[in-house]
């Protein structure tokens, strides 16, 4: 992986050096030195428990790491303060459990953040944050509490969040495991479409259809190290390593 | 009850002066429980220790003990206050701020990390999600307990009277009863009535904000 590296001329957007992670005594990240290019998207995926959700938060910050360096264009993540929430800004993030701000509508959600952080007038966020869940097909539940709205609506909610911020990359940990079978793919087109436009994306899922159909790279981890690192072609059709092999023949063969 | 009826000023000025103590001390406590509650969530381990030992030191001294201290324990140290009304403030304010921390904390902790997370995530600061995110559905949530003080504090400030001088409903009773010893127990129920109009219908107020800012989960 690191002479894959090394041919990389342009610096990275997000370049992971030598990260070491423990939870107590648990290691969860094992020398994780993973460079993420402009444009490039990741899709990390792996049993769970190999440490791919942590390694997702740690790349803005909501989880600090104990050892190596993490750097988004060039800067080394500040410790906590404002530094760091004006880098967390440029780096969206959607969760799992979507985690809208349940006292707020649909669009005060979209428009929290660049009100509050980037200080842009409200109506002018109002008109943005519209169009921005326009593209995310779901305008019309702008007036609506986060409870009114289905998962998948919700965690396109999110999404629509995390762009209001034009954030420089994208990480979604897990975005449609807590979602019903038939609101997975509303949510994967947007992401996908994301993908087509050029946004930088890190991907934690265990959706392999999106990966194929989306990643650049697909990096596979166990047991908080990464065992495995390639296009998705490769990935899926001729892993390298047994434990990839091995997951694979678990999840495909149904 | 005669002797309620022909003191009726008396018993009214007590009454606001217990409402307007009350009401005070409730906007100061409120403002400074929050601000410590603040201080226990924090990242920053100071503040934390801080917060907490407001809160073991306050919780546990008896209300009458605040009072003696605010009274004549500061003015040994050249802290004094213009009179007994505005002490009596400071005391029950200092006394329901400690109650109103832990409620409001408890508030912070319902609220799923989830949401301070996303918070975070979209770049606000530690502050601002505090405000912004957490805060107002906190206090949602803990609308009824933060009632319960509210009453509490009402019936607490009787001390004020009762012991420091404060013309409030609570320093009426025992003069009237001194004046009119045969009317004792009207005396003492209608003042006990007293705080009533303003606790009872304080119960039903907090019940129409508790549905009134209830958030859909």
């Amino acid at each position: 992986m690191s002479s894959d590296q090394a041919t990389r001329t342009k610096q990275p957007l997000v370049a992971l050096a030598g990260v070491n992670k423990w939870f107590g005594d648990l290691q969860v990240l094992k020398d994780i030195n993973l460079d993420i290019a402009n444009g490039e998207v990741i899709v990390v995926i792996g049993p769970s428990g190999s440490g791919k959700s942590t390694l997702c938060r740690c790349i803005n910050r909501l989880e600090g790491v104990q050892q190596g360096e993490i750097r988004l264009d060039g800067v080394l993540l500040p410790e906590e303060g404002k530094a760091l929430a004006r880098l967390r800004s440029e780096v969206g993030m959607v969760f799992q459990s979507f985690n809208l701000f349940a006292h707020k509508t649909i669009l005060e959600n979209v428009t929290l953040g660049p009100i509050k952080v980037r200080k842009v007038r409200k109506a002018e966020a109002e008109q943005r944050g519209r169009l921005l869940l326009e593209r995310v097909g779901i305008a019309e539940q702008a007036d609506k509490f986060p409870a009114q709205l289905s998962g998948g609506q919700q965690q396109r909610a999110a999404i629509a969040r995390a762009l209001a911020m034009e954030p420089k990359v994208l990480l979604f940990d897990e975005p449609t495991s807590a979602l019903d079978p038939e609101m997975i793919n509303e949510v994967l087109d947007v992401m996908t479409s994301l993908a087509r436009e050029g946004m930088t994306m890190v991907v934690v899922t265990h959706e392999m259809g999106f990966a194929r159909k989306a990643a650049d790279r697909v990096v596979f981890m166990d047991h908080g190290k990464i065992v495995e690192e390639a296009t998705p072609e490769t990935f899926f059709t001729n892993p390298r390593s047994d434990r990839a092999k091995d997951f694979l023949s678990k999840i495909l063969t149904h | 009850m005669q002797a309620l009826l022909d003191n009726l000023d008396r018993l009214w000025s007590g009454f606001l002066t217990t409402l307007g103590m009350s009401v005070a001390a409730a906007v100061i406590a409120t403002i400074l429980g929050t601000i410590l509650a603040a201080f226990r969530v924090s990242p920053l381990p100071p503040l934390r220790a801080l917060g907490a030992t407001y809160v073991q030191l306050v919780r546990n001294t008896p209300l009458t003990a605040v009072f003696f201290i605010v009274i004549f324990g500061l003015p040994a140290v050249d802290v004094t206050f213009q009179n007994f009304f505005i002490a009596a403030i400071v005391a029950l304010s200092v006394y329901t701020a400690a109650f109103v921390c832990e409620v409001v904390r408890s508030g912070i902790n319902s609220v799923s990390t989830g949401q301070a997370e996303a918070a975070r995530a979209i770049g606000l600061t530690f502050g601002q999600s505090l405000r912004d995110v957490v805060l107002p559905q906190a206090f949602r949530s803990v609308v009824p307990p933060l009632g319960n003080l509210w009453i509490a504090l009402v019936k607490n400030s009787a001390i004020a009277g009762g012991g420091f001088a404060v013309a409030d409903i609570a320093q009426l009773a025992p003069s009237l009863a001194r004046d009119n010893p045969a009317q004792v127990l009207a005396i003492f129920g209608g003042i006990a009535l007293a705080y009533m109009v303003i606790t009872v219908p304080s119960g039903i107020a907090v019940g129409v904000i508790e549905r009134r800012t209830a958030i859909l989960r």
